[in-house]
């Protein structure tokens, strides 16, 4: 009935940067298929041209002064970090060897 | 049980400003309460005793010198662990924060701290709040003060738990489907989720971010306006901040009434197929505003049969997108899987090992719902079904001045009942969720206790978008109107906490 299947679950996992067990991907795919099915009858609520919201109270164009404020030094941006170095955020490689 | 911890927030005011008691006697005695009871309830994650004590100290030697005083200067408060404090650990429920202190005060809490309210530390939730009864806490859940082997709602259980067994007056919760509001139910307490934009939402770690607002939670109504009128007001670090502002929840509280209101009871969610004893407090509650003068009319509001499925397409995909920040880059847990690893395999171990299973779920289905094949079926149709349920209640309050429902469909379920079983899960907030879609305020109170578990239940009073006043005008009334039908406070029902043994 769903198109939840171990294949497509594993993907979507892999594109929102979570690594998943094959238990964990058996156990997400019956639960979000649940809740997929359930979740799909939104389909059936709207009927003709309903604009969509996106935000409760929209708001436009919303800016403050343009006046310098106070923002985190360069040591407290990098205090919660796992690791840094030089200033800079460090980090594995982001490209493979091959 | 110390007599002070009993006190509301509003009688403490007047308690130090008479020179009864001072505002250190005050934290005092809610930090002996944690430290009594924490063990067994675990409201509190981290608590700041040293913060709280100098601020008090602070208080009371201001005070002595004859300073003019903030309103709420010296009443101890507990603050959700979502909201970023640089002097104590922020984790949002998650072991992939554990440990890490912000660097910057969420807007609220530099509120708070001008105001000199005692922080008495960060209390529990459901990580990165996705949940209904704290169990999805990587820090183990809270107990509900009622009965330890209940769940105290959820996601703000530390909160509603806290003011429930008097380890704190005041709290800070947010509430994103019903987070503030469905706690408050289960623990015979008050929660108000206010208007879209009235509270500064910066520091706010966001679920989702069209959704979630922060509010009050407390023991009377009162109290929780009293707290409302300190976090309130534009900030401009939050564009979604309203800029005007909404008046004194305070003076609405103090002038309760509601003699010629009309009440709407919402069909889709008038307590048919709610638990008997909930159902049954809340129909008296009805007669009990008619016999004193205010009006029952029935309004139709078709959209909200749709409100649990669209708030659980749009939320798990904003969720998905702001839970993207946790990268192991910047702040939080950093997993390596190996020597060679590349950053990309490292943030996917760092995910796996840092988030819990209801996380993972909502990035999962969140990503499903924004992948392109499904964004017009699941996204585009959660968002106009939206717009629909903001038509019912634009409808709904041409027809009522207030709209009225139970809090949530059961009393507070034991642990384990649910936790393995999502959609059951995400029943308990189907009164709350449509307010979060429509940006509209709501406010829950104290029903009663349901005949056949004697537990807590609640009442849930909704408003149009800015009336948030009229809300705490009518909450305080039917508040007055249950305690002297009662006799008595809703949380003097509860029975005496044990704990250790």
């Amino acid at each position: 009935m769903s198109e939840l299947t171990p294949d497509l679950v594993r993907h979507l996992a892999s594109l929102a940067r979570i690594q998943v067990t094959d238990a964990e991907v058996d156990r997400f795919t019956e639960q979000l298929a649940l809740i997929v099915d359930s979740v799909a009858i939104v389909n059936k609520a709207v009927e003709g041209d309903v604009p969509a919201t996106s935000h409760p109270i929209p708001m436009e164009n919303v800016f403050r002064e343009d006046v310098v404020e106070p923002s985190l030094t360069q040591e407290q941006a990098l205090s919660g970090a796992p690791d840094s170095a030089q200033g800079r955020f460090k980090v594995n490689a982001i490209l493979d060897e091959e | 049980m110390n007599e002070i911890i009993k006190k509301n927030a509003s009688e403490l005011v007047d308690l130090m400003a008479s020179g009864e008691l001072s505002a250190t006697e005050i934290t005092k005695a809610h930090l002996d309460r944690i430290a009594e009871i924490n063990g067994t309830i675990n409201s509190y994650l981290h608590v700041t005793s040293e913060a709280a004590l100098a601020v008090a100290a602070d208080v009371d030697r201001r005070r002595a010198a004859g300073e003019k005083l903030p309103l709420l200067a010296g009443v101890p408060i507990a603050v959700k662990d979502n909201l970023t404090t640089t002097d104590a650990p922020t984790t949002s429920g998650s072991k992939i924060l554990e440990g890490w202190i912000p660097q910057y005060d969420a807007t609220v809490v530099t509120k708070l701290r001008n105001e000199l309210m005692p922080i008495l530390g960060k209390t529990n939730l459901d990580e990165f709040a996705m949940g209904s009864s704290t169990e999805f806490s990587a820090f183990g859940p809270s107990r509900n003060p009622w009965d330890i082997e209940r769940i105290p709602g959820g996601s703000g259980g530390g909160s509603s738990s806290a003011v429930a067994s008097y380890s704190a007056p005041l709290a800070i919760g947010s509430d994103t489907g019903g987070s503030i509001r469905f706690p408050a139910a289960v623990t015979g307490t008050v929660g108000h989720k206010p208007t879209y934009g009235a509270i500064s939402r910066y520091g706010l770690i966001a679920l989702a971010s069209s959704l979630d607002q922060i509010g009050p939670v407390s023991r009377n109504v009162l109290d929780a306006a009293l707290l409302q009128d300190v976090i309130a007001g534009h900030d401009p670090h939050d564009s979604t901040s309203l800029p005007e502002s909404l008046g004194s929840m305070a003076e609405a509280a103090r002038n309760g009434s509601v003699k010629g209101m009309r009440f709407g009871v919402i069909k889709q969610l008038s307590g048919e197929g709610f638990q008997p004893g909930v159902k049954k407090r809340f129909d008296e509650t009805l007669a009990l505003l008619t016999a004193n003068g205010a009006e029952i009319v029935e309004v139709d509001c078709p959209s909200f049969e749709y409100a649990i499925a669209a708030y659980y397409l749009i939320l798990p995909a904003e969720a998905s997108s702001n839970l993207a920040k946790f990268d192991s880059v910047r702040f939080g847990m950093r997993v390596n899987p190996g020597e060679n690893a590349t950053i990309e395999r490292v943030m996917a171990a760092t995910r796996e090992a840092g988030f819990g299973p209801e996380v993972k779920r909502r990035i999962i289905l969140g990503t499903y719902a924004l992948s392109s094949g499904s964004y017009d079926k699941y996204y585009g149709a959660a968002q106009k079904v939206r717009t629909l349920i903001q038509r019912d209640f634009e409808a709904a309050f041409a027809k009522a001045d207030v709209l009225i429902s139970p809090t949530a469909p059961t009393t507070a379920f034991k642990f384990g009942e649910k936790v393995d079983d999502p959609l059951a899960m995400y029943l308990n907030d189907v009164a709350t969720i449509p307010a979060n879609l429509a940006g509209t305020p709501g406010i829950a109170i104290p029903n009663g206790l349901a005949d056949e578990d004697g537990l807590p239940s609640g009442v849930q009073l909704l408003a149009p978008a800015r009336a948030d006043a009229r809300l705490y005008k009518v909450a305080a009334a039917l508040e007055a109107l249950h305690e002297a039908g009662w006799g008595k406070r809703m949380m003097d029902f509860a029975p005496e906490l044990k704990v250790g043994a």
